[in-house]
């Protein structure tokens, strides 16, 4: 109990920030119309991509002789990648079509 | 100094990606816009991970190796990540957001292993933090194992199975993962066995809660798995304290979360009952065969005469038009039909197909003019006024026991009631079940009449029959 209620006071600017950030993914998607569904999830599927910044951060903080972190440090970085491009285009390309419809 | 500029520039790098973020999913949400969204957000997506790299830590010679592991990581997975999303067929999409979502999902997983490794290896941490780092290790790898099997699932590689007793067997999981998390954060001497027992069992229980479900909630399980590894990167966010990451993986996980339930509410189903997973199991048994008649069939002839003599025309699409890759023949037919002074237009169930939108994405790439897509509730409106509908490759979404058979396992789910039209023409492949895996009634409704055949080749014969009348 202690130890949950140090966690809050030690990151309540977090908590906070981490509230907000909920109302405000709710209010944003909110009015989305169902024709964008699809090319909606796979966007924000490209942004929870951004989870690639912590695998970076593994890697900068790893000591350079800690091979089993630069390994898994490294698969990381590459899933990472794959989340953030994979994604990225994929939405892209599907975007593309509905562009080509409004000449 | 220069370290404190350094910092500053991080900083307002990750603030400028996170209002990127917003702004791209802001943008996505109108159709005019969504293109830039999704490039403003991979922009910011760029910086982010630029500025890292070059501001966070100080570049020492010492760390060549580390740098060069990021390089190679980054490339190999901009190389592999750009061939697949290029390569993908229209109809594979989903499976191809899927597959990405799991890739995510273990990139958080994986970093919560290292972070833990820090752990043991005399790291100091709160054991709030430790709850993060396990909490970012359980979501991230039940993603991955989830969104796997969902992409062996559509890809047709995964059938569906259901465990006897699959539901309690999930409950005691996922109480058991909860319950080791807690134990693991408050024990005073942690041991590496522990997390990979954590492990095992996070990525069992996306693997069992994945498995059973079938039907019209692929969707919807693809939608949460998607808002989970945006939680997942949530934690990971926390447990740096990286704004960046923070406000990007809760804004997924809210609205991928208001989406799930959004598409839960269009099927008359709790979110609940989709994540204790009971589709698939108990619908098969539950169709009953007692009732059914006889199925009448139509010809290619007759069918187009009854196009081409019709005012109006409903097209309900689902799964089977974008396996035979018929959406730009059904566009043809659309054109033909103008010549002649047929009105036809399309009726869209918002889960047809695999995926939320998955025929307007797919009917928008053969430039279908958007006011031809009607939404389900507006087309049902209609429908006394058509007369003839013509359902190509949909099945659950047109069946009537969603409205008349308690029995039926997608009981509630709002259908759209072709039967209220003059006729309809149903074009299917052969008698095989929808993917929900339940009998539909309207195939021996007297209204009713069958093309049986691939959808494009049904097309292109409907086409030129129209046109020689």
């Amino acid at each position: 109990m202690v130890n949950i209620l140090q966690l809050f006071v030690e990151n309540r600017e977090f908590i906070f920030l981490i509230i907000v950030s909920i109302f405000l993914g709710i209010e944003v998607i909110s009015n989305v119309p169902a024709v964008l569904h699809t090319p909606l999830m796979s966007g924000a599927n490209a942004i929870h991509g951004v989870v690639i910044i912590g695998s970076i951060i593994i890697m900068l903080e790893a000591h350079p002789t800690n091979y089993l972190a630069l390994i898994l440090g490294f698969f990381a970085v590459v899933l990472g990648t794959l989340n953030v491009v994979g994604g990225f285009v994929v939405t892209n390309r599907m975007l593309e079509m509905f562009k080509k419809k409004e000449k | 100094m220069t370290e404190l500029l350094g910092l500053s520039i991080l900083e307002l790098c990750y603030i400028a990606a996170s209002i990127t973020f917003i702004l791209g999913l802001k943008m996505l949400s109108s159709p005019d816009k969504a293109r830039k969204g999704n490039l403003i957000a991979a922009y910011g997506m760029g910086i982010a991970i630029l500025a890292t790299i070059l501001f966070k830590e100080e570049l020492t010679a010492d760390k060549w190796l580390n740098y060069a592991l990021i390089l190679a990581g980054l490339i190999v997975g901009t190389v592999i990540g750009t061939r697949m999303a290029l390569k993908v067929k229209m109809t594979a999409m989903p499976q191809m957001v899927s597959f990405f979502n799991g890739m995510g999902g273990a990139c958080a997983a994986v970093i919560s292993l290292v972070e833990f490794d820090h752990v043991m290896h005399g790291g100091t941490i709160s054991s709030g933090m430790l709850v993060v780092i396990l909490l970012g290790l359980i979501i991230g790898s039940v993603s991955f194992s989830g969104s796997i099997i969902a992409y062996g699932k559509l890809e047709g590689k995964i059938g569906d199975k259901a465990l006897p007793a699959g539901q309690i067997l999930n409950i005691i999981l996922l109480l058991g993962m909860l319950g080791m998390a807690i134990f693991m954060a408050n024990t005073a001497e942690p041991q590496a066995i522990y997390i990979y027992i954590l492990l095992g069992v996070s990525l069992l229980y996306g693997v069992l809660f994945v498995m059973p479900i079938g039907g019209a909630d692929m969707p919807v399980v693809i939608s949460l798995l998607n808002s989970f590894t945006g939680m997942a990167a949530a934690f990971g966010g926390f447990l740096y304290g990286n704004q960046a990451m923070l406000t990007g993986g809760i804004l997924v996980g809210s609205a991928g979360t208001i989406l799930t339930v959004l598409m839960c509410k269009a099927m008359n189903r709790s979110l609940t009952n989709v994540i204790i997973g009971s589709f698939g199991g108990g619908g098969t048994a539950a169709a009953d065969d007692g009732e059914q008649g006889t199925i009448k069939e139509i010809s290619v002839t007759d069918a187009a005469i009854l196009l081409a003599y019709a005012n109006k025309v409903t097209v309900v699409p689902g799964y089977g038009l974008a396996v035979a890759q018929a959406q730009h023949t059904v566009h043809n037919l659309e054109k033909i039909l103008d010549d002649k002074g047929v009105e036809m237009n399309y009726a869209i169930h918002p889960v047809a197909g695999r995926m939320p939108g998955h025929m307007n994405v797919l009917l928008a790439e053969a430039d279908v003019p958007y006011p031809k897509l009607l939404e389900m509730e507006d087309a049902n409106d209609d429908m006394s006024n058509v007369d003839v509908v013509l359902v190509i490759g949909a099945n659950d979404v047109v069946n009537p026991a969603a409205e008349n058979d308690p029995s039926s396992p997608i009981y509630g789910m709002p259908i759209i009631k072709v039967l209220n039209a003059k006729n309809v023409i149903v074009m299917k492949r052969s008698m095989g079940k929808g993917y929900a895996g339940i009998e539909n009634s309207l195939f021996f409704h007297d209204k009713n009449r069958m093309l049986f055949g691939d959808a494009k080749d049904s097309l292109e014969k409907l086409i030129s029959e129209v046109k020689s009348l």
